[in-house]
């Protein structure tokens, strides 16, 4: 399990660089979801993959019993995810009206902040 | 005590809610400056606190030390967080000059406030977790007040700054992720202790690269800092003198905390690596500078320059050289703020940031011109400002390692430092106006230029005191740089000692208190 993990975490970070080194910022932004999904993926893993029980304690007791998963990275992951979420919706509308506004999606076009490459800003 | 600890985040969230509710009207701009003040007195409190106590830790939730999350404020933490509260309530009462009515209305004080907010929280926070967590809500709402206003430049401003930011996250992330799988804790004070014991260590040492270069992007090191100076020109003045004085210093802090409380297991390594990528930080930041010729495209590339030191203290690891790069931390705030505040003013008189552009402020506006001076020649460590003794501090650590070379290059940069500045100097204050007119004062209404003044004579001000009386400053920095150094008295607040837990947790109180203080902070 642990192995099938580490090759999708590799797999989604391979593909999220292929990405990422595209021009078209759609693409890069394509990458970074890619990216963000292998970070979770990677917290979760570090909880280590055990068959537990999930960790739930019964009425009435103080701990759960018997061995149970850990429950924190999932913790962990859920606010990764929900930070990630909020921050690629951001970005997916920062895109959108950059897009509007720049009439382009092409990074290397995108030089209105910065010096043209051609001519001395 | 431990409300202590969470008023300078909560007051600056409270106010963002309060300033966003009312936004459609002049009142937030005022909730605003309240806020800020109230931030300030907090944070003086917990200075008086930890100045009184030493380092004091508060568990939220009374859940214990490694599981819960813990605030901790030392020396270092807690000298960020007044430093904080300063410049947030310049940039807020200059705010009430610059900033528009049209921002306003479109959340900036919210914005703003959740900026500082979550800023703060990075320097307080105790847990790697929640040191993440502080990033993100300080990355989004910089993302929000980077592209307030809409103009092209900062949409494409925003998308390089927003993109790159979000890599250097998601390169942290994974590296919390790895060390929690090695460690099993998240508390930084746990993570001390519990990190010997992994048995790959090499493991640990690539983790911590992970987290170097996920702290260098925010920082702006070397090979990483593409994203400062293609966006830090576009936003409102207030807002890039913020961004200036704060962001990339939360990187600096963070990296100096990681790296001397948990990854001290490879100095050779780590640090030698990040003594040369301070000292390529120093000369590609200053070269960059010295091509450019708009006023904040050559301040944002000084910032990248002086990064370098800051970094440099942390790699160099020695008492000295420690206390050199808190000193530093503190002084270049100060200035470097200070120096995008005269940049929006010198922009308001003259009408653009170009230098070529510009000219004749010094004739007509010599207050201004006296107020550039002081931190100008403070960033380039002219005696006797601030930035001498940061640089002094600097440089006579490499110097006492036989780091002759590094030594150079530091010398070497205050030299060219100098440069840009004469050069701003020159093209703006000395040289008549491209126009033909003079940029005088009174071509700004008072009640826009007042308010623009009063926070530049103050951190002017601070410059002028922290550089002839660098006394208590640099005893402080003393004290910061022992506590980085031999954090056993950090971990104690954090953890409790291991006596005191066992009998706290006999007695049913919350363990991890200050042991010597825990009679004061029962009853908060």
């Amino acid at each position: 399990m642990e192995a099938l993990t580490a090759l999708i975490i590799g797999t989604l970070v391979a593909a999220a660089v292929y990405l990422m080194l595209a021009r078209n910022f759609m693409r890069f932004l394509f990458g970074l979801i890619l990216l963000s999904n292998a970070a979770n993926l990677t917290i979760f893993a570090s909880g280590r993959m055990t068959p537990g029980a999930p960790a739930l304690v019964p009425y009435g007791e103080d701990a759960p019993i018997g061995v149970v998963g850990n429950a924190l990275p999932q913790a962990l992951v859920l606010t990764a995810i929900v930070i990630g979420f909020g921050l690629l919706a951001f970005t997916l509308a920062l895109a959108f009206e950059a897009y509007r506004r720049l009439r382009t999606m092409d990074s290397d076009k995108m030089r209105y902040a910065e010096p043209k490459e051609d001519r001395k800003g | 005590m431990s409300w202590l600890l969470v008023m300078p985040i909560a007051i600056p969230f409270a106010t963002a809610v309060v300033a966003f509710l009312v936004r459609m009207s002049p009142t937030g701009r005022w909730v605003s400056l309240g806020g800020s003040i109230l931030s300030l007195v907090a944070s003086v409190a917990l200075l008086v606190a930890v100045l009184e106590h030493g380092v004091i830790a508060a568990q939220m939730s009374n859940w214990e030390a490694p599981f819960g999350i813990t605030l901790v404020a030392d020396y270092l933490g807690v000298v960020m967080v007044v430093i904080t509260a300063i410049t947030g309530l310049a940039t807020a009462i200059y705010a009430l000059g610059e900033i528009p009515e049209r921002v306003e209305k479109l959340g900036y004080h919210a914005l703003f406030q959740t900026l500082i907010a979550g800023v703060t929280g990075a320097f307080l926070t105790g847990d790697v977790f929640n040191l993440y967590v502080w990033f993100e809500v300080m990355l989004i709402s910089s993302f929000g007040l980077l592209i307030l206003g809409g103009s092209r430049e900062q949409l494409d401003a925003g998308i390089k700054y927003v993109a790159l930011n979000l890599v250097s996250t998601l390169v942290f992330l994974s590296g919390i992720g790895l060390l929690y799988g090695m460690t099993g804790t998240l508390n930084m004070a746990d993570l001390r202790g519990a990190i010997a014991e992994v048995e790959n260590q090499g493991l640990v040492t690539v983790v911590a690269m992970m987290f170097m270069v996920g702290f260098g992007v925010k920082a702006a090191v070397f090979p990483l800092f593409f994203w400062l100076p293609a966006s830090y020109h576009t936003p409102s003045f207030a807002v890039s003198a913020v961004f200036a004085g704060l962001l990339t210093k939360v990187g600096v802090y963070a990296m100096m905390r990681m790296f001397t409380l948990v990854f001290v297991g490879d100095i050779g390594f780590t640090h030698e690596i990040l003594i040369w990528v301070s000292a390529l930080t120093m000369l590609t930041g200053v070269l960059g500078a010295a091509a450019q010729t708009d006023f904040r495209k050559i301040l944002s590339f000084h910032i990248i320059s002086q990064i370098g030191y800051m970094t440099l203290g942390l790699a160099l690891y020695t008492p000295l050289a420690l206390m050199g790069g808190v000193f530093y931390l503190v002084h270049h705030i100060i200035v470097k703020a200070n120096l995008f505040l005269v940049s929006g003013v010198a922009n308001k008189l003259a009408g653009h940031t170009d230098l070529n552009r510009i000219g004749g402020l010094y004739k007509s506006s010599p207050f201004l011109a006296a107020l550039f001076i002081v931190p100008a020649f403070s960033l380039a460590g002219f005696p006797p400002l601030s930035g001498f003794w940061a640089k002094y501090l600097i440089v006579k650590a490499s110097i006492e390692l036989d780091a002759w070379l590094i030594a150079f290059v530091a010398l070497f940069v205050g030299l060219l430092t100098i440069f840009s500045m004469t050069k701003i100097w020159g093209m703006a204050f000395w040289k008549p106006h491209p126009d033909g007119y003079d940029p005088t004062p009174d071509r700004v209404p008072d009640s826009v230029r007042i308010p623009m003044m009063i926070p530049i004579v103050g951190l002017a001000a601070m410059t002028i005191v922290i550089g002839f009386f660098p006394e208590p400053f640099v005893q402080f920095a003393e004290v910061a740089a022992m506590q980085l150094l031999d954090p056993a008295q950090y971990v104690e607040a954090v953890l409790g000692a291991q006596a005191e837990v066992q009998a706290d947790l006999q007695a049913d109180a919350p363990a991890g208190l200050q042991p010597d203080a825990t009679t004061e902070e029962e009853q908060p």
